[in-house]
């Protein structure tokens, strides 16, 4: 099997946008086929990653629609949709067609438009991934992580401000990133005293909703090699699930989907956390790095927590924790997040992160959650 | 009712699945609601989609049927809940608004339990 490379990337302004969901994937695949110097009649497979066009927007088909936009016909296509890991779950089925030799040249983009929605009626959107049994309750999303964010500050003694120092760090960190919703700092106070939505998680635990996209450009090493010295390879990628009824869960501190997923991705790349100079982890919610920093093996169960108040997984730190801002700051378009982790990875190991460069960054990781750890994909990528 | 059902290994789930956590189809069903059951986590949620009470306080909670741990979520009758708490399910007829969210009314059942202290 030949090693997969990704030869460019793009990715939209993400944040409130005047355009529509096939407005937002042409830019991003128009952006990443100059990037790649890839001519469209040559892509042999492009997949779409997108969660809920039809919900959000009434429109359906669309990766048809960008293969027609973006002049790519006849190359097979197909949409992707994971849920929140809907990006994710695109990395993987590119890879997948690049390694299987099946392709030999594959665009994935994934967006996602959304702020044309109230907040309630979004919110209710993606609760309807939920099961009946819990939808009926009117859970949400957002409460799932209040529930876990209690139960593993009460299980590991942690203090309520570790998970506030997520968003402050994040926001930080998205300062750097042109892209990101949010280019500003806030302080540990605005965090604290924002107002509450699912308790014991405020506003600022949250990310925002978003429209945006991302996209990248699959092939295998040989061809890369026609086209650029600049390319990055993706020796594992892994995806897993966990229980769609959360409550079943024997700890809903452990995300067995990042456990499992993150198992296969460093066993198909001989690699193991400690190798990982980067990393872009799924914070829609502050409690999700702790729980993804610790189920990706990074540091010990309940210790999570502790290596965000040591600064660890600050820019500068043993290992920096999304560099761009994160959910929490770059915002969260659900189909193109995970695509836009692995944008930040590229850009990372090719040394063109700018001010948000990791020093010597040679192995990174993206962690992209779907539901709330119900379908995970964990991909790892490495500098050439 | 609040249905759970048993497998042959003696796991139970709330809800029922056609096949369970050991691999094998259900062999009986518990009724949940004749039990009490101890609060694992909870959270008050303040911002509830279409149709949905807020504030919404929920938790998880954990019954103990002959020894077999088994979860159920629901909303919370009161904001007066803490970790530990033992709690019993109540019969509610409409938990939230059939048809003002996303979900097609006639899809599922709107009817249900939530959990008082007791």
């Amino acid at each position: 099997m030949e090693n997969v490379a990704i030869i460019g990337a793009s990715m939209t302004q993400f944040g409130q946008r005047d355009g529509w969901v096939l407005d937002l994937l042409s830019e991003a695949g128009t952006a990443c086929l100059d990037d790649a110097g890839v001519s469209p009649d040559v892509i042999d497979h492009l997949y779409v990653s997108n969660m809920a066009s039809g919900e959000f927007e009434g429109q359906t088909g669309i990766m048809n629609a960008v293969a027609h936009d973006l002049a790519a016909m006849p190359a097979y296509t197909a949409r992707i949709d994971q849920t929140s890991s809907s990006g994710g779950a695109g990395v993987k089925h590119a890879w997948q067609s690049v390694a299987s030799g099946a392709s030999d040249m594959t665009l994935l983009v994934g967006a996602e438009k959304m702020t044309h929605r109230t907040t309630p009626e979004a919110t209710d959107v993606i609760a309807s991934i939920t099961h009946p049994m819990e939808y009926k309750h009117g859970v949400t999303l957002p409460s799932f992580a209040g529930l876990t964010a209690r139960l593993y500050l009460d299980t590991y003694d942690a203090p309520r401000e570790s998970l506030g120092k997520v968003a402050v760090k994040n926001h930080r960190h998205g300062v750097h990133n042109e892209h990101a919703q949010f280019q500003k700092e806030v302080d540990l106070e605005t965090v604290l005293e924002s107002p509450m939505v699912a308790d014991p998680l405020r506003l600022y635990d949250f990310c925002p909703i978003t429209d945006g996209s991302a996209a990248l450009m699959f092939c295998p090493e040989s061809v890369a090699k026609e086209y650029t010295d600049d390319y990055v390879l993706v020796p594992g990628v892994g995806g897993a699930t966990d229980t769609h009824v959360v409550h079943e869960r024997a700890d809903p501190t452990t995300m067995r989907g990042v456990v499992e997923s993150s198992n296969i991705a460093y066993d198909m790349a001989d690699l193991g956390p400690e190798d990982v100079d980067v990393a872009e982890l799924h914070d829609m919610f502050t409690i999700l790095e702790f729980l993804q920093s610790e189920d990706l093996g990074f540091f010990e169960k309940g210790e999570g927590w502790k290596a965000v108040e040591e600064g660890r997984t600050e820019m500068g730190g043993d290992l920096p924790i999304n560099p761009s801002g994160g959910l929490k700051s770059k915002g969260h378009p659900l189909g193109a997040s995970g695509v836009a982790q692995v944008y930040e990875i590229y850009e990372q190991l090719l040394g063109e992160a700018g001010k948000r460069q990791v020093d010597d960054a040679d192995t990174g990781l993206a962690c992209n959650v779907g539901g709330f750890g119900n379908c995970v994909i964990t991909t790892l990528m490495e500098a050439v | 009712m609040m249905e759970a059902y048993q497998y042959p290994d003696g796991s139970i789930t709330y809800p029922g699945h056609p096949i369970g956590p050991g691999g094998e189809e259900p062999v009986d069903t518990v009724d949940l609601s004749e039990y009490t059951a101890e609060v694992v986590t909870w959270t008050t949620s303040m911002a509830a989609p279409p149709g949905v009470r807020e504030p919404n306080t929920l938790a998880i909670v954990e019954f103990d049927v002959d020894g077999e741990p088994v979860r159920a979520l629901g909303g919370v009758t009161t904001d007066d809940i803490d970790i530990g708490d033992e709690v019993r399910p109540v019969y509610v007829e409409e938990l939230r608004e059939p048809g003002a969210g996303i979900r097609e009314p006639e899809s599922q059942d709107w009817d249900g339990y939530r959990f008082e202290p007791v």
